[in-house]
């Protein structure tokens, strides 16, 4: 069965905002999807995957290197086979709520230990995940331990295993995507903020919007391609848009007034370092990208703050309204 | 609430499930089969199994299965008889095109869980992705608030109770309710509105009835399927739509065609929405009659102690044991194999079995939570709320030391504020509590409530938590921020009760100059009880220590 088409998702602008920039670039660090149960989270990032255009890796290297990087990067390419290039979907890569450090990191290969008293490494989760999206439902509830060697991968870059007399380091640069219901249990703030962005989703609540997405699915359901086909189109021009946008990413400029509203905004909201500006500054980029546009405007701040800063804001017992209500406050004023 | 064929509806209803069930198990999901073991569970299992046919699978998942059992690979004692890698295929892959039995749902490991809901959403599982198309049906033994992990829940289509049932009806065939016709209005708007004014917030529900209903391809399908799917999950009841709001027995019987004749064009919503409001299993009814907020359900599914066998923490020596459900200790399992190897009479390979691997023992320091929950309101003058300040941070201070933890709710006003999540970050307490504010009325159920909450919390993660509550006692707003003395009063002692039943030791620090309010709360919580009008956080300090 081939996966819900992106361009299909009812709804859910935010979300599928966030996705786009993370998917034009990727540095920005992460997404983060807070929200209740079922409303097309995982369904979100497996059509993103599907819908961005395949890339082209190393034939037979678990690490899903990159033909044209250096070969030393990996152990599998660096043990100097050919580096025959082969195109591959983009990896979405499931972590599951109770996955063990070795299944994440990887570890001693088993059964070649046993079977021909081999010592060799089994790649974990991180390597499948190399150029692609980790993706983990119910982040909130992942244990502190996996929480942390997450959080170190995810900005280095590179996993380090030293392990059963094991030593090597491999590549492991993925979009982190993050998923989960804040009534179960809370992210820890020191997580929160190394996300890039932060969604809200929420079930739909007028009745219009809920049987468009019951339609939807019904139609996925009773016949996948022709649904798919349908939606072809649109797909392939949200893919192009994509393209296009990582062409253009780097030419954007960022004039320095949108810098001084940026830091204005962060300066308002009370957010802890750099991060918050930084962030902004990355996505609004990203966004403007999208847009085909060559600069960053205000408007592309105004569009991307909320997701950018909301999960930054410290908690102020004055102020009963929501994160989200306080970020829009400030932008009234900044851009007043 | 029952009425005479009650019984007999629920099981008509849960043979009628069931049959659904065996014609497309991935497509529907599965079913979470509420009932305690015996003869009447075991008729419905025996009947899934005839309806499933000798070809199909049908899988009963030992409890505490590990990945490898789940998802296939190594089979250990296998591959090391055998001197070569020998793998199997897991319970999931094994079970395509059937049905997986899982008994006691309600403990399930919340990753064994993970893995199911990910293999529904697949249709695949393991490393190779093998197809894996199976149903599940939730075996659910859970008591008062444990229920089946509502992750998984949630995907599956049915939901059936079967304690009311006896097991004389059992062995019929049931007798099916009466359903109201409704002439072709469209059924996925109807089922739309349905669950949005049953409160269920989840899309999947919609889709999962749309699903059934065209499994049933009856000209009254959408009703039923609504009947099957949506009255369980019901999160409230509907607006009263008809006058009649007598007790339901009798508008079951009566209002269907009393209904049609009374208003001409009786909205087909309407008359659908009594149908599904009847089938709502009575012990859901009555806890949606009382409000009953189900939020709890959703914490308590999940896993409730930390497990037992901690896999983080420092090493501290071996045991025998998987290595794939622990860290293999490579040095140890040399060693418990070398003794063996002549008799073992390997050809120049070391020989090891089974019996010789060794896994890491570890253990993870338990850390303690204190979670101060303090009165900041106008009756607990500034000052005190200054000195409860002052002895967080002594604690904390000491805290950083013993590597524990402090959280801080406040609850003034209308509400309770969690003003310090659990940290043992001195800067980030010193912030928090620099701009805590005073003043207003004692909403003191529900600065309880939140702190029940947190320290509820952090026993989930493994660790200890210690309640310390610093107030006069002087309750005077409830939980839904009315005023109100006497009702203030009762619902803090409700709280303090609850208090004491999730069996957390606690502190009342009674700030009230007069005694009263406070110590009665200490002893509904079964609390240690300290009265100091004037506070000082060295004795506070030492009252704490002595409780944990």
């Amino acid at each position: 069965m081939p996966p819900f088409p992106f361009s299909a998702i009812v709804g859910q602008d935010e979300m599928r905002q966030a996705l786009l920039i993370a998917a034009v670039d990727p540095a920005v660090g992460g997404v983060l999807v807070f929200g209740d149960r079922g409303t097309g989270k995982s369904t979100a990032i497996r059509a993103l995957a599907a819908l961005l255009p395949p890339m082209n890796a190393v034939a037979g290297c678990p690490y899903n290197c990159d033909p044209a990087s250096p070969a030393d990067l990996c152990p599998h390419c660096a043990a100097g086979a050919p580096r025959k290039a082969q195109k591959k979907p983009v990896p979405v890569v499931d972590l599951p709520l109770g996955a063990t450090e070795d299944r994440v990191v990887g570890t001693l290969d088993l059964e070649r230990a046993l079977g021909a008293g081999v010592k060799a490494f089994e790649p974990g989760l991180l390597a499948r995940a190399n150029r692609g999206f980790l993706y983990i439902d119910e982040v909130n509830l992942l244990e502190d331990h996996l929480v942390d060697l997450l959080l170190d991968v995810a900005a280095s870059g590179v996993n380090t295993v030293e392990r059963e007399g094991l030593s090597l380091r491999h590549p492991a640069r993925f979009v982190l995507v993050g998923s989960g219901n804040p009534e179960e249990g809370e992210l820890r703030p020191q997580l929160l903020d190394r996300f890039g962005l932060a969604c809200e989703v929420a079930t739909p609540t007028d009745i219009a919007t809920r049987i468009a997405v019951v339609r939807a699915r019904d139609a996925y359901e009773r016949d996948p391609d022709a649904f798919c086909a349908a939606h072809a189109k649109e797909d392939a021009a949200l893919r192009k848009r994509i393209e296009a946008a990582r062409k253009r990413l780097p030419t954007v400029t960022v004039p320095d007034a949108a810098l001084e509203q940026a830091a204005r905004l962060c300066l308002a909201l009370g957010t802890d370092g750099l991060r918050g500006e930084l962030t902004l500054m990355r996505t609004a980029r990203a966004l403007a990208a999208l847009d085909g546009a060559g600069t960053v405007t205000d408007d592309h701040l105004r569009r991307i703050a909320p997701a950018a800063l909301r999960h930054r804001l410290r908690r102020n017992p004055l102020d009963e309204s929501g994160s989200t209500v306080r970020v829009e406050r400030a932008l009234a004023e900044v851009f007043a | 609430m029952t009425t005479a064929g009650e019984p007999e509806r629920i099981w008509a209803d849960a043979l009628l499930a069931l049959r659904l069930l065996a014609r497309d198990p991935h497509g529907l999901g599965g079913i979470v089969v509420r009932a305690g073991p015996g003869p009447v569970r075991d008729a419905w299992i025996e009947r899934l199994r005839d309806a499933l046919g000798p070809e199909r699978a049908f899988c009963r998942m030992p409890p505490g299965i590990g990945d490898e059992g789940l998802l296939g690979g190594l089979d250990l004692a296998a591959t090391l008889a055998a001197g070569r890698p020998v793998t199997r295929t897991g319970l999931l892959a094994a079970a395509d095109g059937g049905v997986i039995v899982v008994p006691m749902a309600e403990r399930l490991e919340p990753g064994t869980a993970a893995r199911l809901a990910a293999a529904l959403d697949t249709g695949r599982a393991g490393p190779e992705g093998a197809p894996a198309r199976f149903g599940l049906v939730l075996l659910d033994e859970g008591r008062d608030d444990e229920a089946a992990p509502v992750a998984l829940a949630d995907r599956l289509a049915f939901r059936i109770d079967l304690d009311s049932v006896p097991p004389r009806a059992a062995l019929t065939e049931g007798r099916a309710g009466e359903e109201p016709e409704v002439e072709g209005p469209d059924p996925v708007a109807m089922l739309c509105t349905l669950a949005t004014a049953f409160g269920i917030a989840s899309p999947r529900a919609p889709i999962l009835a749309l699903r059934v209903a065209r499994a049933l391809a009856t000209d009254n399908a959408a009703v039923t399927a609504a009947r099957l799917v949506l009255a369980p999950r019901a999160e409230r009841l509907p607006e009263p739509a008809p006058p009649p709001e007598a007790p339901p027995e009798n508008e079951r019987e009566e209002t269907p065609p009393g209904q049609g004749e009374e208003r001409e064009p009786a909205p087909p919503e309407d008359v659908v929405l009594e149908a599904v409001r009847a089938a709502i299993p009575p012990r859901l009814l009555d806890l949606l009659l009382a409000g009953g907020l189900r939020r709890s359900e959703a914490r308590a599914g999940r896993g409730g102690r930390p497990e037992a066998v901690s896999r983080t923490g420092r090493p501290v020596g071996h045991r025998p044991g998987d290595p794939r459900r622990g860290r293999l200790d490579l040095l140890a399992t040399l060693r418990a194999a070398a003794p063996w190897q002549r008799l073992r009479q390997g050809e120049g390979r070391l020989q090891v079995r089974r019996d010789d691997l060794r896994i890491r023992k570890l253990r993870r320091r338990v850390e303690t939570t204190t979670v101060f929950c303090v009165d900041a309101s106008g009756s607990a003058a500034l000052e005190r709320l200054a000195e409860a300040k002052g002895a967080v941070e002594a604690l904390l201070a000491e805290a950083y030391v013993r590597r524990d933890r402090v959280a801080l709710v406040a609850f003034r006003g209308t509400g309770a504020d969690l003003v310090l999540p659990p940290t043992r970050s001195l800067t980030r307490a010193k912030r928090g509590l620099a701009g805590l504010p005073g003043g207003g009325g004692t909403p003191l159920a529900s600065g309880l409530d939140a702190a029940l909450t947190v320290a509820l919390g952090v026993r989930r993660g493994g660790g200890n938590a210690v309640v310390v509550v610093l107030t006069d006692g002087r309750a005077n707003v409830a939980r839904d921020g009315a005023g109100g003395r006497a009702r203030a009063g009762d619902e803090a002692l409700q709280a303090a009760r609850a208090l004491r039943q999730a069996g957390l030791p606690a502190l009342v620090v009674d700030t009230g100059a007069r005694g009263g309010g406070a110590k009665a709360m200490a002893e509904a919580m079964a609390a240690r009880y300290l009265a100091l009008p004037r506070l000082d956080s060295g004795a506070i300090g030492a009252a704490v220590k002595a409780i944990r």
